[in-house]
C-alpha cells in the first residue's frame, strides 16, 4: 500500500505534462487525460483513507534511500483526510470544467496547469519533509497565479500580479523559516526536528521566530485577515473554477493543513501561539464578515465569506482542545465542498442568466449557502455548532458570543446576495444568443456538490468517515507523538 | 557575524524595494533580491569553519568539509525562483499590453 503513494504526485504530474504534447491533435483527449487523471487519484486517495482510518502510518522512501538521507512521503490519518476532501472536490470541478471551459480559447492549458496545482496539494499533503513541502507549495502557488490570470483581462492580470507578488513574498518568509530550522537543529525531516526538538531542552528564541515566520508564510496563503487582502480580488476575475479551486482547496491546504502539521506535530504548541491564533481568527471572522455586507460583486461577497469561514477554522485550532478540532475539521470538508458549489453556481449564472431561477441552480446555491449560514439539517450548522460549544467548554465565552454573531451576520448577507438573484420576482434574463440548456456535466457537478454539502452530517455518525475525522483529530491532538509514528512505522 | 548581518540587509532591501517601489519591474527585481538573500543565508547556514567543498575523490582523505545539503537546497530553490520570476514578468507584460504603463498606482482597476 505504502508504493502507491508516490502516484499520488506521478499521476498529475504525468497529465499536466501528456496534456500539451496532445493538444494540438485532439483537443478532447486533454478532457479525457485530465478527467481519467483525477479519478484515479481520488479513487487511490479513497482507499489509502480506508487503509489509514484506524491509526497506521504509512511510510514511502523515495528512491528506497533510507530516512535521515533520502525524502519520506508520510501518509497519516490527517493527509488522508485533507487527500479525499481536495481530491474529490478537484474530481468534480474537473468534470464541471468539460463544458464550462468552452468559452475559452486554449483550453488544454487551463487543464495542464489545474494537473499541476493537483500534484503540487497532493505533494504538500503526503510528504514528511519540510523542504519538499516548500517545493511543492511553489509548484501548486506557480500554476495558480497562471490561472488567476487565464480571464486575460485587465483585472485578472492585476490580481494575478498583486497574489503572485504576495504570495512570492510569503513563500520566501518560509523559505528563510525553513533556513534557520535546519541551521538549529540539521534534520529536515519532520518527524526527525520534532524529536530533535524534544530532546532539546530549551529551544525557546529560536523556535518563536521560526513561528512568526511561518504564521505570516502560511497566513498569506490561508487568508487571515492581516494578510487577507489579495483574496477578493483574485477571485473577482477569473474563470469561475479558479476561485472554487482557491477557496475549496487551496487556502485549506497550503494554509491550514501545513500551520496545522507543523504547529501541532512539528513544534507542539504553545500557549502563547494558540492566543496568536485565536486573535487572527477572530480578526477574520468579524472583518470578514463586516466586509462581505458592503460588497456589489458576488465573488467577492463569496472571497469574504471565505476569509470569515477560515476564521472559524483557525478558532478551532487555536482553541486546541479534542471537541474543537474534531469541529475544525468537519468545517474543513462543510466549507470545501459548499464554497466551491457556490462558485460553480455563479460561474452557470455567468454563462446563461436564464438558469439562474432554474430550480437546479436555484436551489443547489440554496443548499450551499445554508451549509456555509449554518442553518440546521446542513452539515455547516453541525461544525459551527461544535466549534461554539467546544469554546464554551474549554471558557472562551467571549470567543463563543462572537462566533454566533457573525454567523447571524452570515446568514444576513447570504440573504442579501441571493434573494435578487433567485427569488425576486422579476422577468427571467433573456438567454445568451446561441446558449443550450445547462449542459448536463455542470449540472451533475453541482447537484453532487450540493447532496454532500446537505447530508455531510452524516460524517458525526459512527461509521468509516467519522473513524477517518477521529483519527485525524487524534493526529493532531497527539502533537509531537507523531515524530515517533512516522520514525517507528520506519524501524 | 558580520556576513549574517549583511545577509539581512540584503533581505532589507529586498523587502524595502518590494513595498515602496512603484514600477512593477522594480518589485520584481526586489523579490529577487530577497530570493539571494534567503539563499546566502542557506549556504552559510551550511558553512563550517575552516572547511573545504564537500567533494570526494579515490586519493583524498576530506577532514573537514561544510554541509552538502544546504548547497542542493539552494539548487531547487534557484529553480524555483527561477520559474516565479518568469511567470511575473510574464504577467507584468500582458500588464503593459492592457494598461500602458508599469506604475502600479495606475493599475488600480480591482478596489474595495
Amino acid at each position: 500500500m505504502a508504493d502507491l503513494i508516490q502516484y499520488l504526485i506521478i499521476v498529475p504530474l504525468a497529465a499536466a505534462f501528456l496534456i500539451p504534447l496532445f493538444a494540438k491533435k485532439a483537443r478532447w483527449l486533454c478532457q479525457v487525460l485530465a478527467q481519467a487523471g483525477v479519478l484515479i487519484i481520488t479513487a487511490l486517495s479513497f482507499a489509502i483513507a480506508l487503509y489509514v482510518k484506524d491509526g497506521l502510518t504509512l511510510i514511502y522512501n523515495v528512491g528506497r534511500w533510507p530516512v535521515p538521507t533520502g525524502i519520506s512521503l508520510v501518509v497519516d490519518s490527517l493527509s488522508a483526510f485533507m487527500l479525499v476532501i481536495s481530491n474529490f472536490v478537484m474530481l468534480v470541478i474537473v468534470l464541471y470544467s468539460n463544458s464550462y471551459i468552452k468559452k475559452y480559447s486554449d483550453t488544454w492549458k487551463h487543464y495542464s496547469l489545474l494537473m499541476m496545482v493537483v500534484s503540487g496539494v497532493n505533494g504538500v499533503l503526503v510528504t514528511g519533509d519540510i523542504f519538499n513541502l516548500y517545493v511543492f507549495l511553489e509548484i501548486a502557488s506557480i500554476a495558480v497565479y497562471a490561472l488567476f490570470a487565464f480571464g486575460l483581462r485587465k483585472e485578472s492580470f492585476e490580481a494575478a500580479f498583486k497574489y503572485a507578488v504576495m504570495s512570492t513574498v510569503a513563500s520566501t518568509f518560509v523559505l528563510l523559516g525553513i533556513a534557520v530550522l535546519y541551521s538549529y537543529v540539521s534534520t529536515l525531516n519532520m518527524a526527525g526536528i520534532a524529536s530533535a526538538l524534544t530532546a532539546k531542552e530549551q529551544s525557546g528564541s529560536v523556535i518563536k521566530f521560526v513561528t512568526v515566520l511561518f504564521l505570516m508564510g502560511f497566513g498569506l496563503k490561508a487568508a487571515l485577515v492581516p494578510f487577507h487582502s489579495w483574496l477578493p480580488d483574485a477571485y473577482s476575475e477569473s474563470p469561475a473554477t479558479v476561485p472554487a479551486i482557491s477557496s475549496g482547496i487551496l487556502i485549506k491546504v497550503l494554509g491550514v493543513y501545513t500551520l496545522g502539521r507543523i504547529l501541532f506535530n512539528v513544534f507542539g504548541m504553545q500557549p502563547a501561539v494558540s492566543h496568536i491564533l485565536l486573535a487572527l481568527a477572530v480578526m477574520s471572522m468579524v472583518l470578514g464578515g463586516i466586509m462581505a455586507f458592503g460588497q456589489t460583486n458576488v465573488r467577492r461577497l463569496l472571497g469574504y465569506s471565505s476569509i470569515s469561514q477560515i476564521g472559524y477554522i483557525f478558532l478551532a485550532l487555536g482553541v486546541g482542545t479534542k471537541l474543537a478540532l474534531v469541529g475544525g475539521l468537519f468545517h474543513i470538508l462543510n466549507h470545501s465542498i459548499s464554497k466551491s458549489l457556490l462558485f460553480l453556481n455563479v460561474g452557470l449564472v455567468e454563462d446563461h442568466p436564464d438558469m439562474a431561477k432554474k430550480p437546479v441552480n436555484a436551489f443547489t446555491a440554496l443548499a450551499g449557502a445554508m451549509s456555509i449560514c449554518g442553518v440546521p439539517p446542513t452539515g455547516g450548522f453541525w461544525s459551527k455548532l461544535i466549534i461554539i460549544i467546544a469554546c464554551i467548554e474549554a471558557g472562551h465565552i467571549a470567543l463563543a458570543f462572537i462566533a454566533v454573531v457573525v454567523s447571524i451576520f452570515t446568514i444576513a448577507y447570504y440573504f442579501r446576495a441571493l434573494t435578487p438573484v433567485l427569488f425576486s420576482q422579476g422577468k427571467a434574463a433573456e438567454a445568451r444568443p446561441g446558449a443550450k440548456g445547462m449542459p448536463f456535466s455542470m449540472g451533475f457537478a453541482v447537484i453532487l456538490l450540493a447532496v454532500i454539502s446537505v447530508a455531510s452530517g452524516v460524517v458525526l455518525m459512527p461509521n468509516a468517515a467519522n473513524a477517518l475525522l477521529t483519527g485525524a483529530v487524534n493526529i493532531l491532538i497527539g502533537g509531537t507523538g507523531y515524530a515517533s509514528a512516522a520514525m517507528g512505522a520506519l524501524r | 557575524m558580520v556576513t549574517y548581518i549583511l545577509c539581512l540587509m540584503l533581505f532589507c532591501v529586498g523587502l524595502y524595494c518590494v513595498l515602496r517601489k512603484r514600477n512593477l519591474i522594480k518589485i520584481i527585481i526586489g523579490i529577487g533580491i530577497m530570493g539571494y538573500a534567503v539563499n546566502l543565508f542557506i549556504i552559510l547556514a551550511g558553512y563550517r569553519a575552516q572547511s573545504r567543498a564537500p567533494i570526494y575523490a579515490n586519493d583524498q582523505i576530506v577532514a573537514r568539509m561544510v554541509d552538502p545539503l544546504p548547497q542542493a537546497m539552494v539548487m531547487t530553490s534557484i529553480v524555483l525562483e527561477l520559474s516565479v520570476t518568469l511567470i511575473l514578468i510574464a504577467i507584468a507584460i500582458r500588464i503593459y499590453e492592457k494598461y500602458g504603463t508599469f506604475d502600479i498606482t495606475k493599475i488600480n482597476k480591482l478596489k474595495g
